[in-house]
């Protein structure tokens, strides 16, 4: 499972789900393993939002991986300032088509320049960077969720629902 | 069939979750088509919206709008490893009544063809209470459920009928099989247990599980509607 899927998980006991302890869920005996993706880097810009931060850096520093900074990159940091730049193909910059369809947050929409490294940094870590083995655990509970072959399981013991 | 009080969760372990672990890899196959209310749900989404698909079975709707997150779960272990395959999207094993999402946290929501496999009233406006309890305000769900009335299907259901049923799924065994000790040259039959909703059911479900209907409708031997967490009432003492 990637990074990005535990930013979107916490216990699935009822009295665990509302607490703050519970979130994020915390790694343990985790086997990593990269599988690479292609990078889109308007879903990233898009995701980004979204991401629970300071969740992400701890899972970062519990996995043992490069530490990121102490707030998420601006948007702006992911776009290299140029569109031009002729070293990178018109087509991986910019999606035709149905973007920010809806609403009008599509901010400077068919303008990025080039994916910065600070990008492709994120789509790695993010999107990249898998937990093939190993085991989540709640911060509220002490539960352990198996993670094998990369899916996790959340079904609960009878006991514990 | 059996008693209403006799069915629960021990009944869907032996006559849904059993059934899909073991019918996956054939059902997947005969699951592309998505279904047009679904499409037109997923597809008008604003890019980079997060949401959930709720019983996703093999995940054909995930690859529907790659410009939104959907976080797939699926009771079938054997299930959601063929959903995990639809990038950038995610995949795991969960249960519609314990949810592993942060609560009021999701844009939308989907589960198509699965409220249904809940087996008594309690548990299916239990599942959907769940669902929309992991919308944000304004977030929306859309639910699609089997409806009784169908009369121009083959099965024939329709208003007034038996609305808890088993419904078979016949397997071909593999082709390489020893011939025929078992009749039907292999063939498996398997019998899934379905609620069939009757007209204006899954509106009542919705608004007893604490959401408001936004929009609903009749599609093909479905019901559908799209449902919104209602707001928490001011009090105004």
């Amino acid at each position: 499972m990637k990074l990005l899927t535990l930013n979107f998980l916490t216990c699935a006991r009822k009295a665990c789900k509302s607490t703050t302890l519970a979130f994020p869920l915390r790694p343990k005996d985790a086997e990593l393993e990269i599988v690479e993706a292609d990078l889109e880097p308007l879903f990233i810009r898009n995701i980004l939002p979204r991401v629970e931060w300071e969740a992400l850096r701890t899972l970062c520093q519990d996995l043992g991986l490069p530490q990121l900074p102490p707030a998420a990159p601006e948007p702006a940091a992911l776009f290299a300032p140029n569109p031009s730049d002729p070293s990178i193909p018109s087509d991986k910059l910019v999606r035709p088509g149905k973007e920010g369809e809806g609403e009008g947050e599509g901010e400077g929409e068919g303008e990025e320049g080039a994916p910065t490294q600070t990008l492709k940094d994120l789509h790695h870590v993010l999107l990249e960077t898998t937990i093939r083995e190993g085991k989540l655990v709640c911060g509220n509970c002490g539960h352990a969720y198996a993670v094998k072959e990369g899916i996790a399981n959340f079904l609960l013991p009878s006991h514990l629902v | 069939m059996p008693e209403s009080d006799s069915r629960g969760e021990a009944y869907e372990a032996e006559h849904v979750h059993a059934v899909y672990e073991q019918i996956a890899a054939h059902f997947s196959s005969t699951r592309y088509k998505p279904w047009p209310i679904v499409s037109s749900f997923l597809s008008t989404l604003p890019a980079g919206s997060i949401g959930l698909d709720v019983g996703c079975g093999n995940g054909k709707y995930l690859a529907l709008n790659p410009s939104i997150y959907t976080l797939a779960s699926d009771r079938s272990t054997n299930l959601a490893k063929i959903a995990a395959s639809h990038q950038p999207h995610s995949a795991i094993v969960a249960d519609n009544l314990a949810l592993p999402h942060p609560l009021k946290t999701f844009d939308f929501a989907i589960s198509i063809a699965v409220v249904h496999h809940l087996s008594t009233v309690e548990r299916r406006r239990e599942a959907v209470g769940e669902i929309l309890a992991m919308l944000r305000e304004g977030g929306r769900a859309l639910v699609y459920v089997w409806a009784l009335e169908q009369k121009g299907s083959r099965r024939g259901w329709d208003k007034g009928g038996e609305q808890d049923v088993m419904v078979p799924w016949v397997m071909k065994g593999p082709k390489q099989e020893k011939p025929a000790k078992r009749r039907g040259k292999g063939e498996r039959t398997f019998q899934r247990y379905y609620h069939l909703y009757r007209k204006g059911e899954l509106e009542e479900d919705v608004v007893a599980a604490g959401g408001t209907v936004v929009e609903s409708g009749y599609e093909k031997d479905n019901w559908w509607a799209i449902a919104t967490p209602r707001e928490a009432e001011v009090s105004t003492a």
